[in-house]
């Protein structure tokens, strides 16, 4: 437990719920800057983008394998996403296995861009026992929190600038490439936290320690994943509420890629 | 939420398995099940078998992880390897690891978990054969185990999930709705305060389709609590 998160809880719910004010003085549906960088590390990996989401650093690397596919889909590419919440990132990280809190944030992150079909897996297939497998790789660098939004953002971006191996013989070729990933929309995940029965956008990690409960909604033209997440509760209005302003938000934050 | 389906899922209003679109699957509830655990129920949803045991409050291990300020609900959710047709590999995998977190936190809204600082209640959830919706099945049994083991709460969590296949919104999915199916929504609420504990989608919707599936998923919670609150008081019950 960080003490000093622990004593701000009671501040930050307060000034939320008696004055309407967020302790870095945001409005309540204010998202702070982002800054995205594509092709961060463009030289290994196959696709890459950075993301800032005001002091939240999170690095995504895309990873082109060929593979086999699955026997029940056997003409079908596959993808897969992981979360490395990096000791550099937070003091409350440490090295090991992935724990509860990056599987969760993976797995919405992966619902979010699978469920949104903006790959087309058929696409992936290259010839018989041979696909193309898309490994989501997101590193988080500094957790400054919304490590959903920073994610899910980043993993898009990344995605969208991604180059497809050259394949030879079995094998792809490292180094060379033969075209673009095909990328046929951008699901965008948009996180609303509830602290002292009012909802906010993109909470910081102090906020974050505050949080009653929290909605990420990920939209295409359509909605394509949610998740809630922690001890508390939504009202079915506040439901409906964030998903509608999650579709009026999302275009927003799309446009930036 | 994938791939093709060869055969139509829903036509005429009628599903599948004969059900209309907002018709719950048959749902038998038992209370009181196992010896050694402090609460325990069994509730049969369609052809789903699902177990769960509540052991505590008792002493949080490992000690740093015990809260000086309250209780913490533990869910752990477990498939059977024989559950499902393709054997699964025992032990935890990233699907249960999530479902464990989020059952846990929408526990936690309803157990007065201030009662019993730095304490553990652990609670168990066994699924022995897997049809659709398990994690809602296995929710709603760790709800009536808590409540059989006596541990005081504001009130029962009650889950359900609504969907879209072949085109319409429907209630409670079966095994080929949500496989071939375009969306799935798990929900559980506690019905007393009208509180949304847990809420999950994946698939395709429309903004409307989604509050249709929400409203209709809400309702199907409330035919359940119903059940729920007859099974606590005569140890079983059957629809």
């Amino acid at each position: 437990m960080n003490i000093e998160y622990y004593l701000k809880r009671d501040y930050i719910s307060s000034l939320l719920e008696t004055e309407g004010k967020r302790h870095d003085g945001r409005q309540l549906d204010q998202i702070r800057d982002i800054e995205i960088t594509k092709e961060y590390v463009g030289d290994k990996a196959d696709g890459s983008a950075y993301v800032k989401l005001g002091d939240t650093e999170v690095l995504v690397g895309i990873s082109m394998m060929v593979g086999t596919p699955y026997p029940d889909r056997p003409t079908s590419g596959t993808m897969s996403t992981s979360v490395e919440l990096r000791p550099i990132a937070h003091p409350r990280f440490e090295s090991g296995p992935p724990r509860e809190e990056s599987i969760e944030t993976a797995r919405v992150i992966d619902r979010g861009i699978r469920e949104s079909g903006c790959i087309d897996f058929a696409k992936l297939f290259i010839e018989e026992d041979k696909i193309w497998m898309a490994s989501i790789d997101i590193h988080i660098l500094n957790n400054d929190g919304n490590l959903f939004d920073a994610g899910g953002l980043a993993a898009i971006a990344a995605l969208a600038n991604t180059r497809m191996p050259k394949y030879e013989d079995g094998e792809a070729i490292r180094g060379e490439w033969a075209g673009n990933l095909e990328i046929t929309s951008t699901p965008i995940p948009v996180t609303f936290s509830k602290i002292g029965g009012k909802i906010v956008l993109d909470a910081d990690i102090v906020e974050e320690n505050a949080v009653d409960a929290r909605l990420t909604v990920a939209t295409t033209d359509t909605l394509n994943a949610m998740q809630k997440g922690g001890k508390g509760a939504f009202s079915s209005d506040e439901v409906k509420e964030c998903v509608r302003r999650a579709f009026e938000i999302a275009p927003t934050i799309r446009g930036l890629i | 939420m994938s791939g093709e389906s060869e055969v139509k899922l829903i036509e005429n209003g009628v599903r599948l398995d004969g059900r209309k679109p907002d018709e719950l699957r048959q749902i038998k509830m038992e209370i009181g099940i196992l010896k050694n655990a402090t609460g325990s129920a069994y509730v049969e949803w369609g052809k789903n078998k699902v177990m769960a045991g509540v052991y505590g409050p008792r002493e949080m291990h490992p000690k740093r992880l015990a809260n000086p300020t309250e209780a913490t609900v533990r869910v752990t959710y477990n498939m059977a390897p024989f559950s499902v047709d393709d054997r699964k590999r025992p032990g935890p995998d990233r699907r249960s690891v999530e479902i464990s977190k989020i059952s846990s936190e929408a526990l936690s809204r309803v157990v007065e978990t201030h009662l019993f600082p730095n304490t553990a209640i652990d609670v168990f959830v066994e699924i022995l054969q897997a049809d659709a919706g398990t994690r809602c099945v296995g929710l709603t049994a760790a709800s009536l185990a808590l409540a059989d083991a006596g541990i005081p709460m504001r009130d029962l969590v009650v889950a359900c999930a609504a969907g879209k296949a072949g085109g319409e919104v429907i209630l409670d999915l079966g095994k080929e709705e949500d496989n071939f199916g375009e969306a799935d929504v798990p929900m559980a609420l506690s019905p007393r305060t009208q509180d949304v504990v847990l809420l999950q989608m994946d698939g395709v919707l429309t903004n409307e389709e989604f509050e249709r599936a929400f409203d209709l998923a809400w309702g199907g919670c409330e035919k359940v609590y119903e059940m729920m609150k007859q099974a606590l008081v005569s140890k079983e019950v059957s629809e």
